[in-house]
């Protein structure tokens, strides 16, 4: 179960094939409803962040292991426009789309670890982690 | 094309079906026993069928009445596609094979030319039938859309003033387009003080489906009514509270029943026990619930 699988983001409903696709291995894992529901969502956001912000780009999954914790790690990388302002990007609210605002920020929220990167005009890189307790 | 060629075929014809009938036997019985119900006379009586309209073809090329009736057959039959171009590829084979073998009136020169001619013969068919399939297919698939837009955002008036929208399945944009839409028609056209809309069967409530929920609601209070959330399962409550969405400007309530219970108390009634042993309308409600 080590090896690394991926899904591409191209449209909306790559969303869900990438969601329904961490879920499973998050339940594989030994995850509990609640935080499968929030491995779920953080994959739904970052996906959907994608697919509306740098039109196609791809979501890695694997197992991270750190003795004695396990988890699971998303990465959700692009080749799009990218963020100007992470910090800006990371407050509740702020949307350049007329959305909530609410999808990095409750990302952050909603997993372990979160580490966002970026280079405006070539590309966006959020990495997330889930620890097992 | 060449005569001599064409001739030998047709004359050899009987021959030649029965070679493919030997061949297409085999294989082809078992991979079909899996898709359909299918007798042995059934599938005899079809692969003779088929081989009468494979040679209708070669010997008047152009008409695709024969092949056409066919075809729709096996597509009512529910029988696949493969086993139309596997049995057309065996029929090259056959065909190939037998008219190499004939050595006093094939020649070498005419190889080449064998190949071309069974391809002309063969392609035509084939490509007819992958089209009168996929033809088949996508109207099929634009019914099943209609179909499922039917069901992606039903209304249901349960009681004078109470609409019910049960949600069932992912929210993609398309969606969340109809369920405002339908709420907002519904709402009007059956007069409806409050809405449920139930999200059990939802299965992630992420930012752009709550966002879309709370423009519902919001559009439903502008027209004077009142949207309950309902069927809010504790790992959804949780999701939402982290990704910081504030769904207080609403209703929410965690089961269809309870939504029920408020929506009856907000236009002024209550249920009552008519015996003493109200328990009924409680399990009439339990089941209503999807807990
Ligand atoms: N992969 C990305 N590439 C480029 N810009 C991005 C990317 N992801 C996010 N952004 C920018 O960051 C902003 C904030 O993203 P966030 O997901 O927090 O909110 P949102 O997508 O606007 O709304 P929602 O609450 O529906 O997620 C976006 O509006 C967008 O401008
Ligand atoms: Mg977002």
């Amino acid at each position: 179960m080590n090896s690394q699988s991926c899904v591409n983001i191209e449209k909306e409903w790559d969303i869900v094939s990438a969601r329904q696709l961490g879920r499973n291995l998050a339940r594989k894992l030994g995850f509990g409803t609640v935080d499968q529901a929030r491995i779920a969502t953080a994959i739904s956001e970052l996906a959907r962040n994608i697919y509306l912000y740098a039109g196609s780009g791809e979501i890695y999954f694997d197992i991270v292991e750190d003795h004695p914790k396990k988890g699971i790690r998303i990465r959700a990388i692009d080749q799009g426009q990218g963020i100007e302002d992470i910090g800006k990007v990371m407050k509740d609210g702020y949307s350049t789309s007329g959305g909530l605002g609410a999808g990095l920020p409750g990302v952050k929220r909603l997993m372990d670890e979160f580490h966002i990167s970026s280079v405006p005009g070539a590309g966006t890189e959020v990495e997330v982690v889930k620890w097992l307790r | 094309m060449n005569k001599k060629l064409q001739g030998l075929v047709l004359k050899n014809s009987d021959e030649i079906i029965r070679l493919w009938l030997r061949k297409v036997d085999q294989n082809h019985k078992k991979k079909l026993g899996q898709v359909a119900e299918v007798s042995d006379e059934l599938f005899e009586g079809t692969n003779r069928e088929f081989a009468n309209v494979i040679f209708s073809m070669v010997e008047n090329k152009g008409s695709t009445e024969e092949l056409k009736t066919f075809s729709e057959r096996l597509i009512q039959l529910g029988w696949p596609l493969s086993y139309l171009t596997d049995g057309m590829q065996v029929f090259r084979n056959v065909t190939v094979d037998y008219l190499l073998n004939q050595t006093e009136i094939v020649t070498k020169e005419d190889c080449i030319e064998v190949l071309h001619m069974v391809d002309d013969w063969i392609d035509p068919i084939i490509h007819h039938l992958v089209n009168e399939y996929s033809g088949n297919w996508e109207n099929i698939v634009s019914l099943q859309k209609v179909a499922l837009q039917e069901l992606s955002a039903p209304l249901i008036p349960v009681v004078q003033g109470i609409t019910i929208m049960p949600l069932i399945g992912t929210i993609d944009t398309e969606r969340a387009k109809l369920i405002m839409e339908n709420l907002l028609h519904g709402v009007t056209k059956h007069n409806a003080e409050v809405v449920l809309m139930d999200i059990t069967g939802v299965p992630v409530v992420d930012t752009m489906v709550a966002h879309h929920i709370i423009q519902a609601a919001e559009a439903v209070r502008l027209i004077g009514a009142t949207c309950i959330l309902v069927g809010i399962r504790p790992e959804i409550a949780q999701t939402i509270v982290n990704l910081g969405i504030n769904l207080e400007r609403f209703p929410t309530k965690s089961s269809l029943k309870k939504g029920f219970e408020a929506a009856l108390e907000l236009t002024g009634r209550r249920i009552i026990d008519m015996d003493g042993s109200g328990d009924k309308i409680e399990e009439l409600l339990e089941t209503l619930s999807k807990e």
